[in-house]
C-alpha cells in the first residue's frame, strides 16, 4: 500500500480538523478491515490516515441502554466506534433489537466481528468486484462505464433502474437499523447533526461520492434507536453459514396490536444500490393479521420494481424468500425452514 | 532486529510530500492542505494532533509479555511488524486481506486479524502469538491436541486455528463443540482437516478446555 501520514486524535473534533474537505487524500480508520484491503490494492490511496481507534469519549465508544419505563420515550444508543461482536452479543440489544444483533452476528467471522465498528459497517465502500480492481476505472473512479452492467454481475443489484452503477449497499446493519426507525448522529466541519438512516445512504455514481451523503470532513458519533416495541428481525439468505455476505437481506419491522401489524417497514438489502425500502409490501401488510400466506404475498410485492440483470434474475426469487420469513420470524411463527 | 532483511514494501512517498519537502514542513502542509477552509480553533486543534510518519517511527509492541520497539512506516500491518520486524513467525501470512485466518493472534485476549490491523494501532495492547504457547519445555493443550489427533495436513493455517481455539477457550472453559466451531468460523483449512480438528476440539471439550 502507498505510505501516509498516520495521525491518532483523541477526541473527534480534532479528528475532523485533521480530515481534508474532498473525498481520497485522508482517510478515517476505525476497524480497518475495509480500508486496509482497499489500500493494498491501491483502490484507496490516502496521505492521511486519521484512526478513531484512540478516540476517548463515551458517547462514539458505549453502548448505552437507558432504563425503559413505560409511557416514556427512550432511545438507544450505541456509539459508532463499538466493536460489531460487542453490538451482537449484547443481551439487552438482543432483546429489544433481535433484528440487529442477529445482523450484525453473522457479518463476517469472529476475527471481522471483533475488528469493525458500527461506522464503519455503515460508511464502508461497496464490494463490486471491478471497483475493487486496481486496474479497473469504472464510473467510482472516474471511468466512462459500469463494467458490472454487462459484465460480471451475479452479486449486483437488481433494483438498477435509474442507476448507472449497480453496486449493493454492502452494509448489514443498515437495513435493520433502518427498519428500526434509527438515525445517526454525525460531527462535521459545521458541527453536529442529526439524520434519519433512511437518508443516510445514496447511489453513488462518480469518484466525488460515496455510499453514504456525509461530506469528507464528516464522521458518524452514534446512532440512536428508538424504543418503541416494534417487532422485528432480520433474516439473510446466503452461500455459506459463516464468513460470507448476504446475497439478499430482508430486515422487518411492525406493531403488533390485536394481531394486527401496523406501522410496517420492510428493507431489503444486498439488492439495489441504497438498502431498499419494499414499499408495495409494507402497504400489503399494513392493517393485516400476519399468516404464512400473507407474508408469502407480501414477499412477491416486495419484487415490484426489480430489474435484474444478466445473472442475478436469482435474486428476484431470494427476495421473495427472505422477506416472507423476516416476517413470519418477526410474528413470533416457528421456523418451518433450518435455520 | 530493527532493520528488515527482506523489506517488504515497494517504495512510496505521499504526492504532498514530495512536493513539500520532509520533516516538520511535510507535515504541517499535510495537515492543512491546499483549498480547505479550517477555523483557526481547527487548525489548533489539528496542528495539536501529532502525525507519525510517513518516514519509520518508533513502535513498541507487547508480544507475549516482552516489550519490542521497532522502526516501522505507518503502513505496516501488525502481521509484517511481527514477521519481518521482530522475527515473530509464528502468524502466518496468506490471503493478507483478512479472509483465511492463518495470521490470527489474540490481542487483550480477542482473536484479530494480524494482516488487517496497522501496527501502530496494536501499541499499549496484549498480543499473543502462537509463540506464546510452548513454554517451559510444554507445549500448550490446544496444539498438543491437534498434534494428537492429526488436526493438520500441511499446517500452515494451524497457528491460526489454534490462536482462535485457544481464544475461544480462554473466554469460555466450558465451550460446546457447536460454540468452539463457530468461533473457528473465521479460519480456512485448505487441506480440509476439518474432521480432525472436531476430533481433537471435542477431546479439549471434555476436558473443559
Amino acid at each position: 500500500m502507498k505510505n501516509f501520514t498516520y495521525y491518532r486524535p483523541t477526541t473527534l473534533e480534532a479528528a475532523v480538523a485533521l480530515l481534508d474537505s474532498r473525498w481520497g487524500t485522508s482517510e478515517l480508520l476505525a476497524g480497518g478491515t475495509d480500508l486496509l484491503d482497499l489500500q493494498k490494492e491501491y483502490v484507496a490511496q490516502p496521505d492521511k490516515v486519521v484512526s478513531l481507534n484512540f478516540v476517548n469519549d463515551p458517547i462514539f465508544t458505549r453502548i448505552d441502554v437507558p432504563q425503559i419505563l413505560p409511557g416514556t420515550k427512550a432511545q438507544v444508543s450505541i456509539g459508532a466506534g463499538v466493536k460489531l461482536a460487542e453490538i451482537a452479543e449484547h443481551a439487552e440489544l438482543k432483546k429489544l433489537f433481535p433484528a440487529l444483533t442477529d445482523a450484525a452476528a453473522t457479518i463476517g467471522g469472529p476475527q471481522i466481528r471483533n475488528m469493525g465498528t458500527l461506522g464503519g459497517n455503515l460508511c464502508q465502500r461497496n464490494r463490486c468486484w471491478y471497483f475493487r480492481d486496481e486496474f479497473v476505472q469504472c464510473l467510482l473512479k472516474g471511468g466512462r462505464k459500469c463494467y458490472a452492467t454487462d459484465g460480471e454481475n451475479r452479486y449486483h443489484a437488481i433494483f438498477t433502474r435509474g442507476h448507472p452503477c449497480v453496486i449493493v449497499n454492502p452494509s448489514t446493519l443498515a437495513p435493520a437499523l433502518i427498519a428500526l426507525g434509527a438515525s445517526a448522529e454525525t460531527v462535521g466541519p459545521t458541527g453536529k447533526r442529526t439524520l434519519e438512516l433512511s437518508k443516510f445512504f445514496q447511489a453513488p455514481s462518480k469518484p466525488d461520492q460515496r455510499e453514504h451523503v456525509l461530506v469528507p470532513n464528516e464522521i458518524v458519533v452514534r446512532v440512536l434507536i428508538p424504543v418503541e416495541g416494534l417487532r422485528n428481525a432480520s433474516y439473510e439468505v446466503r452461500h455459506k453459514h459463516s464468513w460470507d455476505w448476504p446475497l439478499v437481506q430482508a430486515a422487518v419491522a411492525f406493531r403488533l396490536s390485536g394481531g394486527k401489524a401496523t406501522d410496517v417497514r420492510i428493507i431489503l438489502g444486498h439488492v439495489a444500490p441504497t438498502p431498499h425500502i419494499a414499499t408495495e409490501a409494507q402497504k400489503l401488510v399494513e392493517g393485516q393479521t400476519i399468516t404464512p400466506e400473507l407474508a408469502a404475498k407480501a414477499g412477491e410485492a416486495a419484487t415490484a420494481g426489480a430489474a435484474p440483470l444478466s445473472q442475478n434474475g436469482y435474486k428476484v426469487q431470494l427476495v421473495k424468500v427472505a422477506v416472507k420469513r423476516a416476517l413470519l420470524l418477526a410474528s413470533g411463527a416457528q421456523p418451518d425452514w433450518l435455520l | 532486529m530493527p532493520e528488515s532483511p527482506h523489506p517488504p514494501h515497494k517504495p512510496g512517498i505521499s504526492r504532498r510530500e514530495f512536493l513539500s519537502g520532509t520533516g516538520l514542513t511535510a507535515a504541517a502542509t499535510a495537515l492543512i492542505g491546499p483549498g480547505e477552509t479550517l477555523g483557526q480553533a481547527d487548525k489548533a486543534k489539528a496542528i495539536a494532533t501529532p502525525g507519525f510518519g510517513p518516514k519509520p517511527v518508533a513502535c513498541e509492541l507487547t508480544v507475549n509479555g516482552t516489550r519490542i520497539t521497532v522502526q516501522i512506516e505507518p503502513r505496516v500491518t501488525l502481521l509484517d511488524c511481527l514477521r519481518h520486524y521482530m522475527d515473530v513467525t509464528g502468524p502466518k501470512r496468506v490471503c493478507d486481506r483478512g479472509t483465511c485466518g492463518a495470521c490470527t493472534v489474540l490481542l487483550n485476549g480477542k482473536p484479530i486479524y494480524a494482516c488487517t490491523m496497522l501496527a501502530l494501532e496494536a501499541q499499549g495492547k496484549n498480543i499473543e502469538t502462537p509463540e506464546s504457547l510452548y513454554q517451559d519445555g510444554q507445549l500448550h493443550r490446544v496444539p498438543a491436541a491437534f498434534a494428537q489427533y492429526d488436526a493438520q495436513q500441511c499446517g500452515f493455517c494451524t497457528p491460526g486455528f489454534v490462536m482462535a481455539m485457544k481464544g475461544c477457550f480462554d473466554r469460555n472453559p466450558k465451550a460446546t463443540p457447536a460454540e468452539v466451531e463457530r468461533c473457528l468460523a473465521g479460519n480456512i483449512c485448505r487441506c480440509g482437516t476439518y474432521q480432525q480438528m472436531r476430533h481433537a476440539l471435542r477431546s479439549l471439550c471434555q476436558k473443559g478446555g
